[in-house]
């Protein structure tokens, strides 16, 4: 199978990573030869994070380039604008619609920009917009944020259900199980 | 069985496997998980050391002692145990001795970029480079076997996306080794002049035979292609130049010191142009053109930051890759890391800053305190540096400047390398301001405990180091503690200290907001009938603190009711709600 290449981007403290550690393991229950690359210290704090997953009969680098990747999953507005041009041209951008002020615009600096969506779609590229943190809610909690975008995630993929689902089984804690599930049905069924 | 592993699991894995018994390291972004994966084997003693000089001269006693031994560490790690390093290429091993370094080109966390390659070239110590997960487990473990060998260390050196990639690693069994015997031998390990005259004939002895070993081991392999192209890399830049270039021949280096002369003399006749694509330094390339060798390296690529697929594609084949056109009429704000909602270090930086001080900051979270709005430090070079860096200043600028000077240091930092800073200003007269962050965890790269936690790294209860009777001991009169959440006491403890004319130490307690044992409650809502707009709470440069629409905003989703902002409002605007 020829590779495929999914970035994951969002804010320190989003959850990127537990997102990124379901859909590795997802990957590896299917046969596929898999690489993860993450971000630690430093550029967790709260920074703009990336995490980039590659999977398919071989993988060489763990990384990708603008371009490269078939899916950029997108846990906020800003980190989807910042990172669209790591998406192929037949690519598609999940973006969770939530706003995060980064500090230059906390501060007053910068004002955040409120119509690069509206251009993406201009621009006709492949973009799914979801409101993962009002889902999240609804699954009990905003720290769900990620794995409703996981849910997200798995309906675009050709990988089944129930993989995803063992994945997620695999990942979260016993006590959060039933509100996670909750939460990837909700992305599921966006 | 395969598992998906980080690189650090892997090289943790080829440890437990290899029948080590002791491991001593220092936290560092990209090493950490290497030590806190071996710490959950029970077979293994592991521990974190005070710092990097320490962790070596334990795991080299370990060694004499017959005790196959491992050490990790950053690459700056690296240049703290320089002094034993050195020395220990003289003494060899007796139990096989490892030592793990992990490089970060682009700086991802560190605060500078160096090459480690040229520690093993100086100190004469054999170097492998793994550049997947299941290499760094198979490198490590061949590494104990060629160490007893050879008799010396074997270097491992890590790259970040080595180290924090995760790929399969086929997982295998422990071995375990027995302690070789330890017989007393002053000529071997005591390195006296007399001694050393003698072990250095040893070591350039060693030198040619581990000169040999590079030309036959399996770890530097050829992989014939066309031969219109020719690569040699090794390490991660090996998997970007075999995705970037298929069809091309490669000389892949799993040994980087030394280098296989005779072996890279063979490929380079064998293609038709000949490169070497290496990140960092020319280091492979240098040694390839003092064999009177052409090639083309650094003229193509940067001594800077990271490759990538693309950028080797590029380079060599000319191919250009279309992006997607992406330009917004918008400016996209710069997303910096920031301190975590309800860091105890944001109360302390908004004092300094009140205050105008400069100060001299050090390795940690707080390094953070530079950024805007904080804006509270002035330099910051590398672990335990601003004590000394303070009294340089004052002894440059004079007493009168030292009364708006401070040096903040975190806890872990401070046992790490700020003691003896510290002996230095009492000693030599100094009356700077030292203050140390003490959250209870070293924070940044992931909460490992440390010597004033009194946890081990199994989190085993035992002896705390208490900072008010070590820096009284040192000969500091004045030791403070403050929490640096009462901005107005800690406003005031600062200023008296400052002013002092001796030396002394503010202790700002409080733990890290991310440890499980801290538990604020609620949330805090703005009553915007009592909030005057003035824009204070805006200093503290809280992420769930916002100007929205002409109002001040909390964001609740970030917002963790830690309560500071209630101590930094004069108006009692800033409620807290749901406790």
């Amino acid at each position: 199978m020829a590779i495929t290449s999914i970035m994951i981007v969002g804010v320190g403290g989003q959850g990127t990573l537990l997102a990124s550690k379901i859909l590795g393991n997802v990957a590896v229950s299917q046969g596929y030869d898999v690489k993860l690359s993450e971000v630690h210290g430093m550029a967790q704090r709260g920074g703009s994070v990336v995490t980039y997953v590659r999977y398919g009969d071989k993988v060489y680098s763990p990384i990708i380039a603008p371009a490269g990747a078939d899916i950029v999953l997108a846990f906020e507005e800003l980190e989807a604008s910042r990172w669209a041009n790591f998406c192929k041209k037949d690519g598609t951008l999940i973006v969770n619609t939530q706003r995060i002020d980064p500090m230059p615009v906390v501060t007053g600096a910068k004002n955040y920009p409120l119509k690069t969506m509206n251009e993406l779609v201009e621009k006709q590229i492949k973009l799914i917009p979801v409101d993962a943190l009002a889902l999240a809610k609804q699954a009990g909690t905003v720290k769900a944020v990620n794995v409703v975008l996981i849910g997200v995630l798995a309906k675009s993929s050709n990988i089944p259900k129930e993989v995803w689902i063992e994945s997620i089984k695999n990942t979260v804690p016993e006590r959060f199980l039933e509100m996670n599930m909750k939460a990837f049905e909700l992305g599921y069924n966006v | 069985m395969k598992e998906i592993m980080l690189g650090n699991e892997g090289v943790a894995r080829g440890v437990f496997e290899a029948g080590a018994t002791v491991v001593a390291s220092y936290p560092g972004t990209p090493s950490t998980e290497i030590t806190e994966t071996i710490a959950k084997h029970n077979e293994i003693y592991s521990e974190w050391a005070p710092n990097e000089k320490v962790a070596m001269e334990v795991v080299i006693g370990a060694s004499i002692a017959g005790a196959r031994s491992f050490t990790a560490m950053k690459h700056v790690g690296l240049n703290v145990c320089a002094d034993p390093l050195f020395t220990v290429s003289y003494t060899g091993i007796n139990g096989g001795l490892v030592i793990a370094v992990a490089d970060d080109p682009g700086m991802h966390s560190s605060q500078n970029e160096q090459d480690s390659r040229h520690y093993a070239m100086s100190a004469k110590i054999p170097m492998l480079e793994p550049s997947d997960s299941q290499e760094a487990k198979d490198f490590t473990k061949l590494a104990y076997e060629l160490s007893e060998k050879y008799d010396v260390p074997f270097m491992l050196r890590l790259h970040t996306r080595v180290s924090h990639s995760r790929s399969l690693v086929d997982v295998g069994e422990r071995t375990e080794v027995p302690l070789k015997e330890y017989k007393k031998d002053i000529n071997k390990y005591v390195m006296m002049p007399g001694m050393a005259r003698k072990r250095h004939v040893v070591v350039e002895e060693r030198q040619a035979a581990l000169q040999e070993l590079a030309e036959q081991t399996e770890l530097n392999y050829i992989e014939m292609n066309d031969t219109k192209i020719g690569i040699i890399c090794s390490g991660i830049c090996y998997q970007y130049a075999k995705e970037a270039l298929p069809n091309a021949s490669f000389l892949k280096l799993g040994m980087i010191y030394p280098l296989p002369a005779k072996k890279i003399a063979e490929f380079a006749k064998k293609v038709d142009k000949l490169y070497v694509i290496e990140e960092l330094d020319p280091f492979i390339e240098t040694f390839v053109k003092a064999q009177g060798i052409e090639v083309t390296g650094k003229d193509l690529f940067s001594v800077m930051g990271e490759y990538s697929v693309e950028m080797i594609a590029k380079a060599i084949s000319g191919t250009n890759i279309e992006t997607l056109d992406v330009k917004f009429e918008e400016e996209l704000p710069p997303r910096p890391p920031v301190l975590c909602p309800g860091c105890p270090h944001r109360g302390l930086f908004y004092v300094l800053k009140k205050l105008k001080l400069t100060v001299t900051g050090d390795i940690g979270c707080y390094t953070l305190g530079a950024l805007s709005p904080l804006d509270s430090i002035d330099a910051c070079v590398c672990m335990g540096a601003s004590i000394g860096m303070s009294l340089g200043m004052e002894k440059a600028r004079g007493k009168d400047y030292a009364r708006k000077l401070v040096a903040v240091i975190g806890d872990s930092t401070f046992i790490h390398s700020g003691i003896t800073g510290l002996i230095d200003v009492v000693y030599n007269k100094g009356t700077s301001t030292v203050i140390i962050l003490d959250n209870s965890i070293t924070g940044m790269t992931g909460h490992q405990h440390n010597p004033s936690t009194g946890f081990t790294i199994k989190n085993e209860p035992t002896k705390q180091v208490d900072l008010v009777q070590l820096c009284k001991a040192i000969g500091v009169e004045r030791v403070r503690v403050v929490d640096p959440f009462d901005v107005v006491e800690t406003e005031k403890v600062i200023k008296e200290e400052v002013a002092a004319d001796e030396p002394s130490v503010i202790i700002a307690q409080r733990p890290c907001a991310l440890l499980k044992s801290v538990r604020y409650t609620g949330k805090v809502t703005v009553n915007q009938d009592k909030c005057t707009k003035c824009k204070m709470c805006m200093r503290i440069g809280c992420p769930a603190i916002a100007w929205k629409d002409g109002k001040i905003m909390i964001d609740h989703t970030q917002c963790n009711g830690c309560g500071l902002c209630l101590n930094v409002c004069k108006f009692g605007a800033m409620e807290k709600v749901g406790e």
